[in-house]
């Protein structure tokens, strides 16, 4: 039995207690889960997408469960930059956790906006969200494209004071033909996947459950196509990854650190328990002793071939 | 840290068509819920991933009543469920109704269908304050138990109880006046409700329902639409999970 285990990672530069976040856009900004979770105990919170301006979002309904998983169609609403910056990381600052802020925009002058608004603040690390399939605008439209994905890359990272971490989406014949855009780019890292574009229909009321008709998959239905693309991600490029897509519990994180991740975000299973970010990292680190593992990094991308 | 209590069920039984009533066993969540809140209640079948909202019927000090209609799959569940069984529940949750800002006055209680259990709690809370005017289809459920704490009337859609039409045609009808109005039922009673308390210029609470995934004001995927920019969000929405399910009729679009 060892004593003294090593959950600390880093990427880009920065270092994190343990490898374990949360997706954006499912914890807030961190201050709604403050009363179910201690903080201090996450690797990083990664905020709700924000933008230069607020944003209202799509209409309602925006969310439905679907065999194993969700989708959503929030459309991004956001405050604003201002209000992250005058409320939010202020509030982020009290705990000790890294702080990651996600980034939208309409435009490649509103993600350069955010950016440079957010380059004196107290936040680790940028996630530029270029995979949002909720919105028209923006978004997806970036991640879809490798040459498209490249060239915002190379914008916001002019802007950027912080490591930037590009979001890619799932919505794409060559994950890894991506991946090896935003290194070119200049990202310092990526994470994946973002949602899965769906669609669900009732068939009582012959309509789409969702107002936006179509939302983005989450939960563990999607979990092996995220590991996937993780393992083909993290073997086209040189860019250290944030893996996700359905972690439940400490199993999957640790199959996604296997598959090539540095670390782990946990998103719809917050909704399905609220204190599960620090039950994962406990079952992390129970894993870790029980195979007398001292540094969990040399778990990433330990999968045998 | 707030966590999800795990909650023995003490009685379970079906008291209308797909209508069931449900008592968990909780100290915690019965001695700290008020009239108008709600709770998320988790399933055990791993395939539906998101909690149900249910509106919180009544406490007495160690349990807790849900009285709920089964909607779909996820329900279904819960009406399987027998005695002994033990259910995962976050709560409560939400505002409530404003039973402090009621004080002194006479309310005015309109559930409709499924929007009726909230009211049985308002009721006790409010008691001889309060007159319950309840909406159904044809078949009454809880009827009886309000009566123990106000009087009651009654509207069905096919006449067969009470005043044939809606709760306002049961208002109208009996001449019911009241200070305030807190109403729950569905999206064409709450329009409804609100137009007549904006008439007789009368303070109108409705709770509303929208489907949730986080229950806690996280995920944004509950919101209605507000008439004016919310403090918190910055932009015409509120959070029914959080900022309601209870909101002052003219803050809402509905």
């Amino acid at each position: 039995m060892i004593s003294d285990i090593c959950m600390g990672v880093e990427l880009a530069g920065v270092t994190f207690k343990n490898p374990v976040m949360v997706a954006s856009g499912t914890f807030g900004s961190g201050e709604e889960y403050g009363e179910y979770v201690d903080l201090n105990r996450l690797g990083a919170v990664v905020t709700k997408g924000v933008a230069n301006v607020p944003w209202s979002g799509n209409p309602t309904p925006r969310i439905a469960e679907t065999c194993g998983g969700m989708l959503n169609a929030i459309g991004l609403q956001n405050p604003g930059v201002e209000v992250l910056c005058q409320r939010d990381l202020p509030f982020l600052k009290q705990y000790d956790t890294r702080v990651i802020v996600n980034v939208c925009g309409r435009t490649k002058e509103d993600y350069c906006q955010v950016v440079e608004r957010l380059a004196g603040e107290a936040v680790d690390m940028l996630e530029i969200n270029v995979s949002c399939p909720n919105v028209k605008e923006g978004g997806i439209a970036f991640g879809q494209d490798a040459r498209a994905l490249e060239e915002i890359t190379r914008a916001v990272k002019k802007y950027a004071a912080q490591p930037i971490i590009l979001k890619l989406s799932p919505n794409v014949a060559n994950i890894g033909e991506m991946a090896r855009a935003a290194e070119a780019g200049g990202a310092d890292a990526i994470s994946l996947i973002n949602t899965l574009t769906g669609m669900k229909i009732d068939i009582h009321k012959r309509a789409f459950a969702l107002a936006n008709k179509t939302g983005g998959l989450s939960g563990p239905a999607v979990k092996p196509v995220a590991v996937r693309m993780v393992y083909e991600a993290s073997h086209a490029c040189t860019l250290p990854v944030i893996g996700m897509g359905g972690i439940q519990n400490a199993e999957d994180a640790i199959e996604f650190l296997l598959a090539g991740a540095s670390a782990v975000s946990v998103g719809t299973a917050n909704f399905h328990n609220p204190c599960v970010t620090e039950e994962i990292i406990k079952g992390i680190e129970d894993y870790l002793k029980q195979y007398e593992i001292q540094d969990i990094q040399s778990l990433i991308g330990a999968v045998e071939s | 840290m707030k966590q999800k209590e795990r909650c023995k069920i003490i009685r379970q039984e079906r008291i209308g068509t797909d209508i069931y009533s449900l008592w968990l066993q909780t100290g915690a969540i019965a001695q700290a819920a008020q009239p108008g809140q709600f709770v998320m209640l988790y399933g055990t079948d791993r395939s539906r991933l998101l909690p149900r909202p249910i509106s919180i019927c009544q406490t007495d000090g160690a349990a807790l009543r849900l009285v709920y209609r089964v909607a779909g799959e996820g329900t279904r569940e819960f009406s399987y469920l027998e005695l002994g069984h033990e259910l995962e529940v976050l709560g409560p949750l939400g505002n409530g109704f404003p039973i402090q800002e009621a004080k002194g006055k006479q309310v005015l209680l309109l559930g409709g269908g499924i929007g009726i259990p909230p009211m049985l709690e308002t009721a006790a809370a409010l008691g001889n304050q309060a007159t319950a005017v309840l909406g159904y289809r044809n078949e009454l459920f809880l009827k009886e138990e309000f009566e123990a704490f106000c009087p009651v009337s009654v509207a069905t859609e096919d006449g067969s109880s009470g005043v044939k039409g809606n709760v306002l045609d049961a208002v109208r009808e009996g001449n019911l006046s009241a200070d305030m109005l807190f109403a729950c039922g569905p999206l064409p009673m709450l329009r409804a409700v609100k137009a007549y308390a904006q008439e007789m210029q009368i303070p109108c609470w409705i709770s509303m329902e929208e489907r949730m995934a986080c229950g806690i004001g996280a995920c944004l995927g509950c919101v209605c639409d507000s008439t004016q920019e919310d403090a918190h969000l910055h932009v015409h929405r509120k959070r029914v999970c959080k900022d309601g399910p209870v909101f002052l009729s003219t803050e809402v679009k509905l």
